[in-house]
């Protein structure tokens, strides 16, 4: 809302500046955007211009003298509409225009001691201007006094405050209701609008009807005035429209326009002769066709609402007039209409086709009795400025309640809300400076709130009245009065998480939404996918199920920059939809290649890594012998051979593996668990086991093997074989190579024994031994290595 | 009477045998050639039956004398021939500590999870609860049950990503409070704070389709907008700085009536005024308020007997000016050399 301050003074004494003011409003909760002059532009001055002579090297410049009251000046000028004995804007040496600093200047060896200067020159938009005003210098008026600031003279001397406001302030889009809220910040009166005029004829209820057949039409009233004369509006309108964001045509559409900018209640004038005695409003048929003001034809939906004649929509309402109805230079009757309409309607509609400065206002709420106010407000300035007759009567429509508002709210609860002592008489002045009515009865105030203010229906609304004028800032910070009581946090997500950067991982937040191409990777059996309806874009269509898709993204990212050790993780939700359910599951996903070092060794990441990260994880959570990988369930972006499913409690919950180089051939190991999944498995809490007191017999061993025997099947088997005294069995080393058959491997084993209750005799521990190695060379064919 | 060596010679000569001693094997030998078998002071004592018995006692003590001063020169040899060895162990064993290290992989922690937990430290520590909501929900809980019914004005300013007609993205944290509101089902007073993800049609160099937020919420008996003051003023000193500043505007939000937009020192300047804070020395950071009374009702909630404050700040400029971070995209781009930097720990 660009608020102009001048037109703001026509209604309410303002005693401070403008920036002062803007500041003010923003702290009682009405923030601006930009806040300067109309016009930024200094050492102006009007001149006459004396004599007026081609310049005798150009065929287009002219070199005149301009009497500025003070001196004589001689200017060069390329204006075409330059001539002797007008009266014009002068920009003396040292202005600051906003494009340009006039200076003293050598124009084609003629000496120019300034600038005269054109409308736009000075700042205005060149959409506000007659196509004369563009082409060429101002004009002025022959009363224009020499030596005065031309910009006064024009009018032009104002200053706009563009406020970006709250959707709840719909009476702040107009003059009156800024005047009503500034006069609150001063304790100033807001004064009253100008609406006589007089009428004549036959009541118009005798000869035009208004037929409403929609709910989403509460108001609607309708207004005749004759013989009009189209002409440019006078300068005061002019200026204030401009000052306002809004371009001048003619008096008539400029006359509503500055109604709608004085009440908020938008308008709208008809060609009255084109309307053949009556109007209906109605929702709009399905595929109702309407040409409008712009000369476009919308195909509209039942959810629109028409004005309608004779069965033809000729309106769109609330958003824009039809173009058969409209006020042409020829117009001579009016039809006024100001009218409400259900302002979820006129959003939708107005979203969908045009948002207008109309719509705007219509979607925030208007005030019924202004709707009565605008119309005769009309009124007056066509019959003033228009020379319109205006015909007597009202047709009225009305289903609007406009009575006062009765709140009612203690001083002990305002100050309670607030967390501040705002003295009674305070908090009553604050409500009587916005003309609310207030009566107290002991501790109660009982307010009247009037129907301009829609925003205020309930006690809270009052109490942020109170605490806005009274000042927020006076409000002293403290803690809440509240029960002790301990925070309930459960931290397992924060401890993941740490885990996995202690384990030397990077920890990556990425895009929930990814392409839909991407969704069904990583998954063996895809999901129903989770799509927004109306996605900004492709790259941003859908909620991931597999975080990977967004790690192998932020691999190829870093790769293509030259980066290649890479080792990351991330945790978030996986979506997916089951049986029209939207489900999100905590998943941790992480990625592993490259290389890193150790001292100067070098590694290059493997398998084992990844399970590593993997092992160490579950362990940390307390799993530790409760996981095992399946070799099944591999979706096809993982290597078939160098994967697993990892299965917890004999459930799966996710996977582990090298990225297959038919998806990547970089050598990739990622792994995904379902945090979620895991959860489920209860783990106990530390218990202590007891250390023996004997001391531990260790023996060594190695078997030959076929390849495809895996290690835990062995290590599985001794520990059967092993019985209680065995405790613990590690591989520590796997060769392949020339000093064995090329399809065996050997597999080294440390095995452990001991005892709780007495120290083991080798003897015994050699019985158990010889045990395992016969058992294991039956059952894998296999034999012990170098014995 | 057979020649016997004086005492001084036997010294001398030991003297100047240990000089040749290197190793311990020399040592040893030198050792035998005194105290062992046919040594030199074995034999000395062998003739003790020799020695008439007048001179008995004075032999002796010359012999106790002698396999004394031996055992001291002997026993002297042996300790700095150890020292020496050490020593010559301990040179050989010489490295250069200036050599790289041997260290395990070193992972980080991305700094919008560090912002999040430093809050959620804060929060806990105050008796708030951590919680966390779905991040898809319903459009009741996230726009209906918040005061924001359907064609409500405010609704235009949050551009929701919508899944269908009923569940959507949440553009917001805030339906944790009306989840939170309802599952507890006694209505007794709440604190809770829930951090999360949040989803908005809004992507440019200062927006992101998808941000953190850190949503509060307080109910009880007389929680005033000075309890919220207060409560955000500790929020902003510990993200910001001890010197931070809170200040409230009025303005509007649906779901808190009175609501206030909060600004805080601005944080490049210090509230001097720069180009950051366009010269007002604050920077706006978050919307808050007391809780709307119908957000109560419709929760369950008497508005008579319990008031609240809410607050929601989207956390990414915090993180951003925490750690300096210039461009909100590199939070979610993920590029390893701006990851590897938050490998240590935050200053306390």
């Amino acid at each position: 809302m660009k608020l102009s301050t001048k037109f703001l003074k026509d209604y309410v004494d303002v005693p401070v500046d403008y920036q002062e003011l803007a500041d003010r409003m923003t702290s009682i909760g009405n923030e601006y955007d930009s806040c300067e002059p109309l016009i930024n532009a200094t050492d102006l001055v009007i001149g006459k211009v004396l004599e007026c002579k081609m310049h005798p090297d150009s065929d287009h410049l002219h070199v005149t003298l301009v009497d500025i009251g003070s001196e004589k000046l001689q200017i060069v000028c390329g204006a075409p509409n330059v001539r002797e004995g007008i009266k014009v804007i002068v920009a003396k040496p040292g202005a600051v225009l906003p494009e340009i600093t006039i200076k003293k200047s050598n124009i084609r060896g003629v000496e120019s001691n300034g600038m005269l200067c054109a409308l736009f020159e000075l700042g205005l938009d060149k959409k506000y201007l007659h196509e004369e005003d563009i082409n060429g210098i101002c004009i002025l008026g022959d009363d224009a006094k020499v030596g005065d600031d031309p910009i006064k003279y024009l009018g032009l001397d104002d200053e706009v405050i563009d406020f970006e406001l709250t959707s709840n302030r719909g009476d702040l889009l107009s003059i009156l209701g800024m005047a009503y809220e500034v006069g609150a910040l001063y304790g100033n009166e807001v004064k009253d609008i100008d609406i006589g005029y007089k009428e004549e004829g036959e009541d118009i209820n005798k000869s035009f009807k208004v037929k409403v057949s929609t709910k989403d039409c509460t108001m609607f009233l309708a207004k005749s005035v004759k013989d009009v004369v189209i002409k440019e509006s006078p300068d005061f309108i002019k200026t204030r429209l401009i000052a306002s964001g809004i371009r001048p045509i003619n008096n008539v559409v400029d006359i509503s326009n500055f109604v709608m900018l004085e009440t908020g209640q938008p308008l709208h004038f008809y060609d009255a002769d084109t309307l053949n005695g009556e109007l209906e409003v109605r929702n709009s048929k399905e595929n109702e066709k309407l040409t409008t003001l712009d000369k476009t034809t919308r195909t509209l939906s039942s959810e629109d609402i028409v004005i309608a004649s004779h069965g033809k929509a000729i309106g769109l309402a609330g958003v824009m007039g039809g173009l058969e109805t409209e006020i042409t230079e020829k117009t001579k009757n009016i039809m006024i209409e100001s009218a409400i309409f259900n302002n979820v309607k006129i959003r939708q509609t107005s979203k969908r086709i045009l948002r207008s400065e109309a719509s705007n206002r219509f979607e925030k709420g208007l005030d019924p009795k202004r709707t009565y106010l605008a119309i005769e407000r009309c009124c007056n300035l066509l019959e003033k400025y228009a020379d319109a007759k205006v015909q007597t009567g009202l047709v009225i429509y009305d289903h609007e309640n406009k009575d006062d508002k009765e709140i009612e709210v203690t001083f002990d609860k305002i100050n309670k809300v607030l967390g501040l002592e705002v003295p009674h008489d305070e908090v009553i002045k604050i409500l009587e400076n916005l003309k609310f009515k207030v009566t107290v009865k002991k501790d109660t105030l009982k307010v009247l709130v009037p129907s301009r203010r829609i925003d205020i229906t309930i006690k809270e609304d009052l109490i942020e009245e109170v605490g806005r004028f009274y000042g927020l800032e006076n409000i002293v910070g403290k803690l809440p009065t509240v029960p002790l009581k301990p925070g309930k946090f459960n931290k397992t997500y924060r401890e993941i998480k740490h885990k996995m950067a202690n384990l030397g991982l990077n920890e990556c937040l990425s895009y929930a939404l990814i392409r839909e191409s991407e969704f069904p990777l990583f998954q063996t059996e895809v999901k129903e996918m989770v799509k927004v309806l109306d996605p900004m874009t492709d790259e941003h269509a859908v909620m991931r199920y597999s975080l990977l898709a967004s790690l192998m993204n932020i691999y190829t990212y870093n790769k293509s920059r030259g980066i290649n050790d890479i080792h990351i993780f991330e945790m978030g939700n996986g979506f997916y939809k089951e049986d029209t359910e939207y489900k999100e599951e905590m998943k941790l996903a992480a990625l592993l290649s490259g290389e890193y070092k150790i001292g100067f060794e070098t590694i290059k990441f493997n398998f084992y890594d990844i399970k590593g990260i993997l092992e160490d994880l579950l362990d940390y959570l307390g799993y530790k012998d409760r996981y095992t990988l399946v070799i099944k369930d591999i979706p096809k972006e993982l290597h078939p051979y160098q994967s697993a499913s990892i299965v917890v409690n004999g459930k799966e919950i996710g996977i582990i593996g090298k990225i297959n180089p038919a998806f990547n051939k970089d050598d990739i190991y990622v792994l995904e668990i379902s945090i979620n999944k895991l959860l489920e498995n209860r783990v106990k809490g530390i218990q202590v086991s007891e250390i023996s007191k004997y001391p531990t017999i260790l023996k060594d061993v190695a078997f030959i093997l076929d390849k495809d025997i895996v290690a835990s099947d062995v290590s599985k088997e001794i520990k059967r074989l092993g019985g209680k005294l065995l405790r613990d069995v590690q591989i520590f080393d796997c060769y392949e190579g020339d000093k064995i058959d090329s399809n065996k491997k050997s597999l080294a084993f440390k095995l452990t024994f001991n005892d709780m209750n007495r120290t083991l005799t080798d003897e015994e521990v050699m019985e158990i031994f010889e045990k395992i190695i016969s058992g294991i060379e039956t059952k894998f064919k296999s034999q012990v290595r170098d014995k | 009477m057979e020649e016997y060596m004086e005492r001084e010679d036997i010294i001398k000569k030991l003297e100047s045998d240990l000089k040749n001693v290197k190793t311990k094997n020399d040592l040893q030998n030198v050792k035998a050639a005194y105290l062992g078998k046919n040594g030199i002071v074995t034999n000395l004592s062998l003739k003790m039956k020799e020695i008439p018995n007048e001179e008995k006692r004075e032999y002796g003590k010359f012999l106790n004398l002698i396999k004394e001063e031996v055992t001291t020169k002997l026993e002297s040899m042996e300790s700095e021939l150890e020292k020496n060895l050490l020593e010559e162990k301990l040179n050989e064993e010489k490295i250069d500590i200036t050599l790289p290290s041997r260290k395990k992989l070193k992972g980080s922690i991305h700094p919008m999870t560090r912002v999040v937990e430093e809050l959620e430290d804060l929060f806990v520590s105050m008796g708030y609860d951590v919680i966390s909501g779905p991040e898809i929900d319903t459009d009741m809980n996230s726009f209906t049950k918040l005061n924001l019914p359907e064609g409500h004005p405010a609704r235009d300013a949050q551009d929701t990503f919508y899944l269908d007609k009923d569940y959507l993205l949440r553009p917001h944290t805030s339906p944790a409070q009306v989840r939170t509101m309802e599952a507890n089902k006694e209505k007794t007073p709440l604190r809770i704070v829930c951090p999360g993800k949040v989803y908005r049609r809004d992507d440019d160099a200062t927006h992101s389709h998808q941000f953190m937020q850190f949503e509060g919420l307080v109910v009880g008996e007389d929680i005033s907008l000075a309890d919220l003051k207060g409560t955000l003023e500790l929020f902003a000193k510990k993200l910001l700085g001890e010197k931070t500043n809170v200040r409230f505007r009025p303005s509007y939000f649906p779901f808190t009536e009175p609501s206030c937009e909060v600004d805080v020192t601005c944080f490049k300047c210090g509230g001097k005024g720069c180009s950051l804070c366009k010269q007002t020395g604050w920077i706006e950071v978050l919307g808050a308020g007391v809780v709307h009374p119908n957000v109560l009702r419709m929760s369950g909630y008497d508005p008579d007997k319990y008031t609240g404050f809410a607050f929601g700040p989207g956390i990414d400029r915090f993180a951003m000016f925490k750690y300096g971070i210039t461009d909100i995209r590199q939070i979610y781009t993920n590029d390893i050399r701006f990851l590897e930097q938050f490998d240590r720990k935050d200053v306390d």
